[in-house]
C-alpha cells in the first residue's frame, strides 16, 4: 500500500496536467475542512480538558483554573480499583481475543479457499446490528438457570472460576468479571481479526512449502516462518482491541456488577450525573488519553505512518 | 504415517475452533432474531415465554423508542454527508499530492481511531463547556462528534480504493484531449464510486451505533443506544430486538443486492 500511494504521488501530478505544479494550492483546500475540523473537535479538545483537569468549584458557581494538580492524585486514590478493573480486563480481553482470533484468521486465509471472502463477511456480519442488543442477548444466553450455566456447574467448572475470582459465586455467570471480559471478546474479536487476516494473507502459500521441503514440522515453520510475517498484523490487532477495550464500560454495566465498575462508568457518571466532578472526570480521560497517546506513539515509531491507514 | 495422523488431527482441530469461534459471534444475532417473537413473561425480554408476533405488529409501542430512533437515523444521516465529503477530499489529497507535514496529518488522522471513545466524549464535552456552555449541548453537538470520529475510516477506505485504481486510466483519458475536469469527472469519479458508497456506508453505520461520544455530548437529547442503554435498567421490551432484527435483515438485503450485478456479470462471462 505505501509502494502504491508513493507511485500514485510521483505518476499522479504529470497525467492530470502541467497546471498542478510546485505551489498548488489545491491540496492544501481539499485537505483544509477535514484537518481543522479534526484539530478543532479533536486535538483542542485534548488541551482543554488538561486544564479542566485542574480546575476546582461545582457546576452551580462555575469552575476556576486553580492549578489544582492534586486532582490527579485524588482521582487515583479514589478510584484505584476502577483503573485496576479496566486495566485486567482489557489486557484479558486483549490476549484472549489474540488467542482466538489468531487460528480463526488462519484458517480463513490458508484455508479458506473460495470460501474465504463469505468466512470474513460472517466475521463483521454480526456487527451489522446494535452492539448494544447483541451485549444484551448475551444476558438470554448466560441466565442464571440456562443450560450454559448448568453445564458448567454440573463440570464444576463454576467452582474454579469462583475460586480464581472471576465469577462472584459459583452458581451465576452474570454479573462477575468472567461476564464482562466474556462480553469484550465477543464484542472486540473482530478488531483483532480484520488486521490479523490481512497480514496472514499477504503471506505466500509456498513459503510452507518450502519449509516442509526443508524438513519443518508443521509447527516449526509457524514459528520460523508465518509468526515473524504475521507481526505487523498481531501488532495493529492488539493495539485496535487493547484501545477500545480499555475505555469500554458498555460490557461492565450490561453483563457486570456494581464489583465490576470501570473508568468509563467513572468518567460517564462524573461528567453527567455528579455536581463537582467534571474535573475528575477530566483527569481520568487526560490520564486514559495519554497513555493510549504513548502507546500509539510507541507504535507509529516502530511500524512508521503511512502502515497506519 | 503417526505425523499423517497428527497432521489430520491438527487440520480438524483448527476447522472446529474455527466453526466453534463462528457460532460464538453469530450466536447473539440468532437469540434477538429469535427473541423479536417472544411474549416476554415480565418487563425483561430474557428468557423465552411463547410465541408472539406482537412486538412485530405494534414496533412503536413505546413512542419513546421511535422518536430516538428517529433522531438517531437524522443524526446518521446528517454526519454521513459531512464526515462523507470532508474525508473524501482529504483521502484525495493525500494520494494524488504531495504537500508538507505529510507525516503529521497522517498521525493526526489515525489518532481519533486509537482513542478510547470515552476519552475522545469527555475531552469533546469539556471542550463544548468552555465554549459554548453546557446548555448548547444536543442535536448539532452530536452531529459534529459523529462527523469527527467518522472522518478517518472514511479517508482510510476511500484511500484504500482511489490507491488500488489503475493510474493509466487517467493518463489515457489525457492522451485524448480530455481537461483534467473532464478526466476527473468521467474517469476518476465513476472509479472512486464504490469507495465513497462503502465510506459513507461505514460512517452511517459508526455514527447509528454509538452510544459512548453520543451519551456525553447529547444533552437532554435521546438516541436509540441511548434508549437502550437506560432502559437496560428498568425493561428490555421485545420491541428492542424487533428493532435490531430490522436493522440487521436491511444490511443483509442490501448487501446480497450489491452482489446481484457482480453475479450477472460472472454468469455471462
Amino acid at each position: 500500500m505505501t509502494a502504491a500511494t508513493a507511485q500514485l504521488d510521483a505518476g499522479a501530478s504529470p497525467a492530470v496536467g502541467e497546471s498542478r505544479r510546485k505551489r498548488n494550492p489545491l491540496p492544501y483546500i481539499l485537505l483544509a475542512p477535514g484537518v481543522l475540523w479534526l484539530v478543532l473537535f479533536f486535538l483542542i479538545p485534548i488541551f482543554t480538558a488538561v486544564s479542566a483537569s485542574v480546575q476546582t468549584g461545582s457546576l452551580d458557581e462555575g469552575f476556576t483554573l486553580t492549578w489544582r494538580w492534586a486532582n490527579y492524585s485524588d482521582t487515583f486514590s479514589t478510584y484505584n480499583s476502577e483503573i485496576a478493573h479496566s486495566l485486567f480486563y482489557s489486557v484479558a480481553c486483549t490476549v484472549l481475543c489474540l488467542l482466538l482470533g489468531y487460528p480463526l484468521a488462519y484458517f480463513i486465509a490458508f484455508r479458506g479457499g473460495r470460501w474465504k471472502n463469505l468466512l470474513m463477511a460472517l466475521v463483521i456480519a454480526p456487527a451489522f446490528t446494535s452492539f448494544l442488543i447483541r451485549t444484551i442477548a448475551w444476558e438470554t444466553i448466560l441466565a442464571d438457570h440456562g443450560p450454559v450455566t448448568r453445564f458448567l456447574m454440573d463440570v464444576k467448572v463454576t467452582d474454579l472460576m469462583a475460586h480464581l475470582g472471576l465469577l462472584t459465586n459459583n452458581h451465576q455467570l452474570l454479573n462477575s468479571p468472567f461476564a464482562v471480559i466474556f462480553g469484550m471478546v465477543y464484542n472486540f474479536l473482530p478488531f483483532t481479526v480484520l488486521p490479523l487476516y490481512t497480514s496472514l494473507e499477504k503471506i505466500d502459500p509456498r513459503l510452507h512449502e518450502a519449509g516442509a521441503d526443508l524438513y519443518c514440522s508443521g509447527f516449526k515453520t509457524w514459528r520460523h516462518v508465518t509468526w515473524p510475517l504475521s507481526l505487523p498484523g498481531v501488532i495493529a490487532g492488539t493495539l485496535l482491541t487493547f484501545i477500545p477495550a480499555v475505555g469500554d464500560y458498555i460490557n461492565a454495566y450490561m453483563l457486570g456488577s456494581p464489583n465490576t465498575m470501570v473508568i468509563g462508568q467513572v468518567i460517564e457518571n462524573e461528567a453527567l450525573r455528579s455536581e463537582s466532578g467534571y474535573p475528575t472526570a477530566s483527569a481520568m480521560g487526560v490520564v486514559l488519553t495519554v497513555g493510549t497517546l504513548l502507546i500509539v506513539l510507541f507504535y507509529v515509531k516502530r511500524a512508521g505512518t503511512e502502515d497506519l491507514l | 504415517m503417526i505425523s499423517k495422523a497428527l497432521g489430520w488431527i491438527r487440520a480438524h482441530v483448527l476447522l472446529a475452533v474455527t466453526v466453534l469461534i463462528l457460532l460464538f459471534l453469530i450466536a447473539p444475532n440468532v437469540i434477538m432474531l429469535v427473541f423479536s417473537f417472544n411474549e416476554p413473561p415480565n418487563k425483561y425480554n430474557f428468557v423465552w415465554n411463547k410465541f408472539s408476533t406482537n412486538a412485530w405488529q405494534h414496533p412503536c409501542a413505546s413512542s419513546d423508542m421511535c422518536s430516538s430512533i428517529k433522531l438517531s437515523v437524522t443524526i446518521a444521516i446528517i454526519a454521513t454527508i459531512g464526515a462523507t465529503a470532508l474525508g473524501t477530499m482529504v483521502a484525495f489529497a493525500m494520494t494524488r499530492h504531495r504537500f508538507k507535514a505529510r507525516s503529521a496529518i497522517n498521525v493526526l488522522l489515525f489518532l481519533p481511531m486509537a482513542a478510547p471513545e470515552v476519552t475522545m466524549g469527555m475531552t469533546l464535552v469539556t471542550f463544548f463547556y468552555n465554549t459554548i456552555g453546557s446548555g448548547a449541548l444536543g442535536f448539532w453537538t452530536i452531529v459534529i462528534a459523529h462527523i469527527m470520529f467518522s472522518l478517518s475510516y472514511v479517508v482510510v477506505t476511500v484511500k484504500a480504493r482511489l490507491a488500488g485504481m489503475d493510474p493509466t486510466l487517467e493518463k489515457a483519458a489525457a492522451d485524448l484531449y480530455a481537461t483534467p475536469t473532464q478526466t476527473f469527472r468521467r474517469v476518476t469519479l465513476p472509479l472512486v464510486m464504490p469507495g465513497i458508497l462503502a465510506a459513507a456506508l461505514l460512517s452511517f453505520a459508526l455514527s447509528i451505533d454509538d452510544y459512548i461520544i453520543t451519551v456525553l455530548t447529547a444533552g437532554n437529547e435521546v438516541t436509540f443506544p441511548m434508549y437502550v442503554y437506560a432502559s437496560f435498567q428498568h425493561s428490555v421490551p421485545a420491541q428492542i430486538d424487533v428493532i435490531g432484527s430490522t436493522m440487521l435483515l436491511i444490511t443483509l438485503a442490501g448487501i446480497a443486492f450489491a452482489q446481484v450485478p457482480q453475479i450477472i456479470k460472472t454468469r455471462r462471462a
